[in-house]
């Protein structure tokens, strides 16, 4: 396992490189020149002149490219044109809310969408099974950005049982005080991740329960809970690790829709500010760091992976 | 005229047996008429087309008609059937001029993601080597990004706008194209068919197009049925975030943009292009599932 993940952990070397080489490009396949586009044409000389030695774009593009990985590299990420700040520690502070944002999302959606599968298997074709895949249907289907509005409208605008936006009251920043603020956010983005979930989960159970093994484990009399909980459910877990490792890419994209509409102080929110100020060290910034995060993520997701099913070969 | 005794063997057996032999597209045709769900989603996604590319035949408004004597009417009101939005546009007709925009969005963006996908996933499967090599790792990093926030990358390069958020999720969607197409020719290419192809002469191209493509067709039926939904959507977020397409234009992503400052009074701007994109997805997913299962009953549970 050790050598595995030793393994799996060299092979992400050049994944990042490309990513970065990626990133780096996005500056450089703009149209135009990208000083004129972040100053705007009322700009001076003397200004662009500035920003251009500033990005380095006065140098050949390979000699760009590794200044400006070294500068990563050694912490410095540049400076937000828009916001006259460090790009880094932004990011770092815009992601922690990210990260809050997503982690409950998901968390929300793997209890939710485990139990309705389960549910749903346990009872197959009873009313229960057709309601809840019918509601999985429909919040599969369901854009997050349209469900964010809905919610805001109805338990924010209409019933005023929650916040309608930001992260937190003025003056103050506790857990306690945010975990309100969450609660929208955090279901519309769960929503699609959960449907999916509770639908893998339902077919995942349906074809452990129908193998010889359970059969056995009823057959000693053993109780329908252990069966259920204990025989059937460890094994049809191994296909709905992979769809959860599949859907945090899901919930980082959708969280910048959601961070948008509930003005979450996020990273998305950063990065598409970013663009349409087209603030290129803060785009180019915020992109590589969620994208970095979302490699090591998805790492971890295939160790585990590893982990719960022996079958899979390190080779 | 025929008699018993001088027809060939083989038809005399199914005859007995009241089987007909049936073509397989015949039969795919059969099982998908048979899922009344996937039927309904069909329609469903005949109707919003019909509507969107009749739309100045149902409709005598100008989609970008200001007016501001009729803002924020409600569903409903004399003479605007959906009401109207804060601009005293006719939601109605705002909404089926939409549909051309966002369901040929979803067509165009899936089509050219497929164009490349199968391209590149026909040409590195069957020729391999470093060709195969390069691109595969290409694909990696581009499959390192989420989904969304690569298209959001290449919106920052080529900067917001309509076509270029269009152009973006189809960069996004070739890696899933490219892959399926791979898998499927990397295991086609060692069968005996293909190696009696080579031995018959048969050209590369041919044997590519003629029988390996064929062949790998299905799961890139279904794929393409469910992403043309999975577009509209990402399409339309793009909008809804200022990247895609930009107002006053009467796509849905931007309504729904448009109309988040007043939930409060008039909640149907922004609610109403949301329900049609949910329409619109939901649709491509019953009839991609139906497909699905039409194409491979084994799958079915």
């Amino acid at each position: 396992m050790l050598k595995y993940t030793i393994k799996r952990l060299l092979a992400l070397i050049p994944v990042l490189i490309g990513v970065s080489i990626l990133v780096f490009l996005i500056l450089h396949l703009t149209p135009g020149d990208p000083a004129l586009i972040m100053l705007g044409p009322k700009a001076t000389k003397p200004a662009l002149e500035a920003l251009r030695h500033q990005l380095g774009l006065d140098l050949p593009l390979y000699k760009q490219y590794f200044q400006w990985i070294a500068n990563i590299l050694k912490g410095d990420w540049g400076r937000s044109i828009q916001l006259k700040r460090e790009v880094l520690p932004l990011v770092l502070t815009r992601f922690k809310a990210t990260a809050i944002l997503t982690v409950f999302a998901a968390f929300v959606a793997v209890t939710f969408g485990l139990l309705a599968g389960i549910v749903s298997a346990t009872k197959q074709y009873s009313l229960w099974d057709r309601l809840l895949m019918f509601l999985a249907l429909v919040g599969f289907c369901l854009p997050v950005f349209w469900l964010g509005l809905v919610l805001q409208v109805f338990f924010g605008l209409k019933l005023g049982w929650l916040p309608v936006s930001g992260m937190s009251p003025p003056g103050q920043a506790g857990l306690g005080s945010v975990f309100k603020f969450l609660i929208l956010p955090g279901f519309s983005l769960a929503v699609g991740t959960m449907a999916e979930i509770a639908r893998m989960t339902r077919s995942s159970m349906l074809e452990v329960i129908r193998q010889d093994y359970i059969r056995t484990a009823r057959a000693k009399g053993l109780t329908e809970r252990v069966v259920t909980y204990s025989h059937a459910l460890r094994n049809a877990l191994i296909p709905v690790v992979t769809v959860v490792g599949m859907q945090i890419g899901f919930l980082l994209s959708g969280a910048v829709l959601v961070e948008i509409i509930f003005a979450w102080p996020g990273i998305g929110s950063l990065m598409v500010n970013g663009i349409l100020a087209r603030d290129f060290p803060l785009v180019q910034g915020t992109i590589l760091f969620v994208a970095t995060i979302y490699v090591f993520v998805n790492l971890v997701v295939d160790l585990i992976y590893a982990l719960l099913d022996p079958r899979i070969s390190y080779n | 005229m025929q008699t018993e005794t001088n027809k060939p063997r083989q038809e005399t057996v199914t005859e007995d047996l009241g089987i007909e032999p049936v073509s397989p597209k015949r039969e795919i045709w059969r099982r998908l008429k048979k899922d009344k769900v996937a039927v309904a989603g069909g329609c469903i996604l005949i109707i919003v087309v019909l509507l969107s590319v009749l739309a100045p035949f149902l409709t005598s408004y100008d989609p970008n008609a200001v007016n501001t004597a009729a803002r924020l009417q409600p569903p409903g009101s004399p003479g605007h059937l959906l009401g109207t939005d804060h601009l005293g546009r006719d939601m109605l007709t705002r909404l089926l001029y939409g549909g051309r925009i966002s369901v040929a969005i979803g067509f165009a963006a899936v089509a050219i993601a497929m164009f490349f996908g199968i391209l590149i996933g026909l040409l590195t499967g069957y020729y391999k080597g470093l060709l195969d090599a390069l691109s595969m790792r290409f694909i990696d990093i581009l499959m390192a990004f989420p989904y969304v926030l690569l298209a959001i990358a290449i919106i920052a390069a080529l900067g917001p706008g309509l076509l270029n958020a269009m152009i973006a999720i189809s960069i996004v969607g070739i890696p899933y194209y490219a892959r399926i197409v791979r898998g499927t020719v990397l295991s086609l290419r060692e069968q005996e068919y293909i190696e009696a192809q080579k031995a018959l002469g048969s050209s590369d191209l041919r044997i590519l197009f003629k029988h390996i493509l064929p062949n790998a067709l299905s799961p890139i039926i279904v794929a393409a049925t469910l992403d043309v939904g999975w577009m509209i959507i990402a399409a339309s977020g793009m909008s809804f975030l200022g990247l895609g397409a930009q107002p006053p234009m009467a796509e849905w992503g931007v309504m729904l943009s448009g109309g988040k400052d007043f939930l409060r009074v008039a909640p149907h701007i922004s609610l109403l292009p949301g329900m049609a994109i949910f329409i619109v997805v939901l649709s491509f997913n019953l009839l991609g599932d139906g497909l699905r299962d039409a194409l491979d009953p084994r799958l079915k549970q």
